[in-house]
């Protein structure tokens, strides 16, 4: 054991020795590996970065509410055989609200957007959803100033709003906006409270709404849309419970027969990130795609860089042979060659893993960061490659004719 | 009596396309401890393909060979590769040093192959080069040697094992007289030693040193001579 451990350390010297006289051509060499295996922790690292926003992003919908709509969220087959579904209706808010043990709340919501107008400032298309007091709760905003709608303001439409955050910097600059009217479309709303600041949710900014009270939206806006239902669940773990309540009265107070289809949605958190696993899944999958090809020609290039270097260095081998060195010292002189060309451009790569990511952070708005496991999988990778692919060569060394090789000039 | 080398009806047979080469065709030949000999013979001969045969560098097509008493005629590449590195030191005429290599790794290189130290190897090289007078050049690369300086490194290294035998070929072969006399001295000194020697030479007055010329012809042996060296 210990002189397997002297003979390894012997031909990692003899290959760095080897390696130093060639130092252009074995970087070359090592461009396959080095694309290989950039490709592959590059796109692990982004992913990584996406995974990191898209849950922090996904858990503000919150693992544990559920959204009734008309649309699934995610539709793979034909659109309008959702689009001849019946709107959903107060009415059927208000059948779940009367008839769900199992919800812990259940808030109905509408939304449309409308220019918004403070004197002469103006927002074009600006989200406004009309809420009732579940709405705040289900989804977590608290507010910076002023108040929330009180059970009155919504049972009588009040003409009130909720402003988010940057409404109210970009609407009322310096000016303290309680108590202030706006022009939502044509209508006055006064202003009670401002929201804050609460960020985006997968790509659409929290901080760009105006909340009413729902009826108010019916009443000024027009009475034909159909609402979304959110239906916060007691716990994570009661959600397919919760849902099969939700859809078991929806089902009864539409009046369908057991064999027709639901219609209407029950959304969830969870499908949107049962996508985002598929998408990034298949980014993935082009990754290792990418790297197993970069790594089969660089592993290629390797080979034949061998052959050349073995070639070379018949000479050496010859003298290597003559004063004793058996076939298996010259095949792990070899493979442990290849395997430190193969290594040197797995460092390389996952030094400029490390650059890009860093570049990727403070450049875009996506957060990057290399995950230790695909440093370690570079890693392994390009040293297989290195050992797989200095095989045949080392084996074709080992089976010189010392006379031969020594003859050799 | 114990023979170092004995060799018996060796023959070698190349084949080059459809042509049988008979580079030997039944030597006969012993070689005593301690013995200084001289193998002669113009090119073609078989002179080489003794001297490969004898350095455990070949096998014959038929015969057998002992060397200490081990049949070697038969072994496989791996086992060759042990009987050299513990039993035969080479000396050769273009020295085949390894040229990125030091001095001193170059001495080194068959105790790496016979598994011996990091620590100890150092110290055995050293003590062969000093046999040599080099141990002030120890960390020189053959590029910054002599031809003179390189053949004394590769008697080191052929020294290094204690090898049974050191097989020279043609180890003046590439160096002018001066120098050449100077490596025949250290020959000469390294048989007073008690070393086994043989010189593969075609030049007279190298195999001169010798107390034995074999004369290869042929594939034979010619003439096998002792030589009165007083």
């Amino acid at each position: 054991m210990i002189s397997i451990l002297i003979s390894f350390w012997e031909n990692v010297l003899i290959a760095l020795r080897a390696l130093a006289q060639n130092k252009l051509r074995a970087v070359l060499t090592t461009l396959g590996i080095i694309i290989g295996v950039l490709t592959v922790v590059s796109v692990a690292s982004i992913i990584a970065g996406l995974n990191e926003g898209f849950s922090s992003q996904i858990s503000a919908l919150g693992s544990n509410t559920l959204f009734v709509h008309k649309y699934p969220w995610i539709i793979k087959d034909d659109f309008f055989k959702y689009r001849n579904r019946p709107d959903i209706t107060m009415k059927d808010a208000e059948y779940l609200i009367k008839h769900s043990k199992l919800a812990e709340s259940i808030a109905p919501a509408v939304g449309t957007s409308r220019d918004i107008k403070f004197r002469n400032n103006s927002l074009a298309d600006i989200g406004v959803a009309g809420v009732t007091m579940e709405h705040e709760l289900i989804e977590g905003y608290t507010i910076a100033d002023g108040r929330y709608f009180s059970q009155t303001e919504i049972d009588h439409d009040k003409s009130s709003c909720v402003i988010g955050w940057e409404i109210k910097e970009k609407l009322f600059k310096e000016q303290h906006p309680i108590g202030e009217r706006i022009k939502i479309g044509d209508v006055s709303y006064t202003v009670i409270g401002v929201m804050d600041k609460r960020g985006s949710l997968l790509g659409h900014n929290l901080d760009s709404e105006v909340y009413v009270p729902i009826g108010t939206i019916f009443k000024n806006f027009g009475a034909h849309r159909s609402i979304r239902i959110l239906i916060r669940v007691p716990s994570a773990e009661m959600i397919n419970e919760v849902k099969d309540e939700i859809r078991f009265l929806l089902r009864v107070s539409r009046k369908l027969k057991p064999q027709e289809e639901d219609n209407f949605s029950i959304n969830q958190q969870e499908m949107l990130t049962d996508m985002y696993k598929q998408l990034t899944g298949g980014l993935y999958t082009a990754a290792f795609g990418i790297g197993t090809l970069s790594l089969l020609v660089g592993g290629i290039g390797i080979m034949n860089i061998m052959l050349v270097s073995v070639a070379e260095r018949r000479k050496e081998i010859g003298i290597r042979k003559a004063l004793g060195a058996k076939r298996r010292a010259i095949t792990s002189q070899f493979i442990i060659e290849s395997i430190i060309i193969c290594s040197i451009g797995g460092i390389i790569a996952i030094f400029f893993s490390f650059l890009i990511s860093l570049v990727i952070d403070k450049v875009t708005p996506f957060p990057s960061s290399v995950p230790i496991w695909s440093v370690f999988m570079g890693l392994g990778f390009s040293t297989c490659v290195g050992l797989f692919f200095g095989i045949y060569p080392a084996r074709q060394a080992a089976k010189l004719d010392p006379i031969e090789c020594l003859r050799y000039e | 009596m114990q023979h170092l080398i004995h060799l018996e009806k060796i023959t070698k047979t190349y084949k080059i396309g459809t042509i049988e080469v008979h580079a030997l065709r039944g030597v006969d030949l012993d070689i005593q401890s301690n013995e200084y000999i001289s193998i002669m013979g113009p090119s073609g001969s078989g002179k080489s393909t003794l001297m490969n045969i004898i350095g455990c560098l070949d096998t014959p097509t038929s015969g057998s060979y002992f060397l200490d008493d081990e049949l070697v005629s038969t072994m496989d590449d791996n086992k060759l590769a042990e009987v050299r590195n513990r039993k035969i030191g080479f000396v050769f005429q273009t020295f085949n040093l390894l040229p990125r290599a030091t001095a001193l790794h170059n001495v080194e290189l068959p105790l790496i192959y016979s598994g011996i130290h990091a620590s100890n190897r150092k110290t055995i090289a050293e003590e062969a080069l000093e046999k040599v007078s080099l141990s002030d050049r120890k960390n020189h690369r053959p590029n910054e040697l002599s031809g003179g300086q390189r053949q004394r490194v590769a008697i080191a290294r052929a020294l290094v094992n204690n090898p049974s035998l050191i097989l020279a070929d043609e180890p003046t072969g590439n160096l002018d007289s001066t120098t050449g006399k100077e490596i025949m001295t250290v020959f000469d000194d390294l048989h007073k030693a008690g070393n086994t020697i043989i010189l593969v030479t075609h030049e007279k007055e190298v195999a001169q040193h010798a107390d034995r010329i074999v004369h290869i012809l042929d594939g034979n042996i010619a003439e096998d001579i002792q030589v009165n060296n007083s």
